[in-house]
């Protein structure tokens, strides 16, 4: 029931922005809204929420506070990434980290920033929750250690995502 | 004076995204194109849908009320643009290693060792059936 609320309250929400055009809206546009977010509400609740734990407004505020070293990281990878397309200087290789991580919204938002910042590209997943990552610049000491330093590939992230979403 | 932080946005997505397109030709394999064509496009993109909300936000405290609509609706296409373009990177590269893509001038490719790894054993459990 209440994953039926969520979904809908969110589909009405993202409706509402959607069709803002800078005054209020009209009752038909609002009423068409909530009908479309029922619907998509009773298809999609199992899809959008799985558990509750992300319910909680204090993982809210991780997340937003997640954004800042987020775009830091990116910002300063997309330069070098940038200085790697000029020059052609590249070190390509596919290494294996273990952020140590279980639950699937936490990997996926994991493997998403990795794949944001520049010169890492996270390739595959196996069964044991390692992350496969394209490194474009693979570092010399990383390839001493088996799996390889979560450190240098993800920098912080792997901590951000547990504290957000684990 | 807030034209010339419009134009600033405008010419580094404009510049991110040019740079982009050098990397897609540039670099020898399909990792490393995706390397440049999903970041640098996606930082580029953060900056252009910058300027649009950026523009829409200067025309509402103007006065035009319809502008704001410009500002929300570049800010849901910026989430989306975040949430879907690593996720399709993601997939493309998997697709890719999985079809026998060898990642050119690779230092060390830790994928294909556990592939090797697992593989043999699958076989054999079906050699067993």
């Amino acid at each position: 029931m209440w994953a039926f609320i969520g979904t809908t309250v969110f589909c009405f929400i993202v409706w509402l922005a959607l069709s803002f055009n800078g005054h209020m809206w009209a009752n038909d546009e609002l009423l068409a809204g909530a009908v479309l977010s029922v619907a998509a509400g009773v298809v999609a609740r199992t899809l959008f929420v799985r558990d509750f734990k992300m319910a909680h407004p204090k993982r809210w505020l991780f997340f937003l506070a997640y954004l800042f070293p987020f775009f830091y990281e990116m910002a300063k990878a997309n330069l070098d990434v940038a200085y790697r397309v000029v020059t052609g200087r590249i070190r390509p290789g596919i290494v294996k980290i273990s952020p140590g991580l279980k639950s699937d919204i936490a990997l996926t938002m994991l493997a998403n920033s990795i794949t944001l910042t520049p010169g890492t590209l996270s390739v595959d997943l196996d069964e044991d929750n390692n992350l496969y990552v394209h490194w474009i610049n693979v570092d010399e000491g990383a390839l001493e250690e088996m799996p390889r330093p979560c450190r240098p590939v993800c920098a912080s992230f792997s901590q951000w995502a547990r504290r957000v979403a684990e | 004076m807030m034209e010339w932080v419009l134009y600033a946005c405008l010419a580094i997505g404009l510049l991110f995204n040019f740079l982009a397109v050098v990397g897609l030709l540039r670099f020898p394999d399909v990792y490393t194109r995706l390397h440049a064509g999903t970041k640098c496009a996606t930082f580029g993109s953060i900056f252009l849908s910058l300027a649009v909300i950026l523009y829409g936000l200067w025309r509402f405290y103007d006065g035009n009320e319809a502008m704001a609509a410009l500002s929300v609706h570049a800010f849901i296409a910026l989430v989306a643009l975040l949430l879907t373009n690593p996720t399709g990177a993601h997939a493309i590269a998997r697709a890719a290693h999985r079809s026998g893509v060898v990642p050119l001038q690779a230092v060390v490719d830790d994928l294909e060792e556990h592939n090797q790894q697992s593989m043999p054993t699958s076989q054999e459990e079906k050699n067993v059936e």
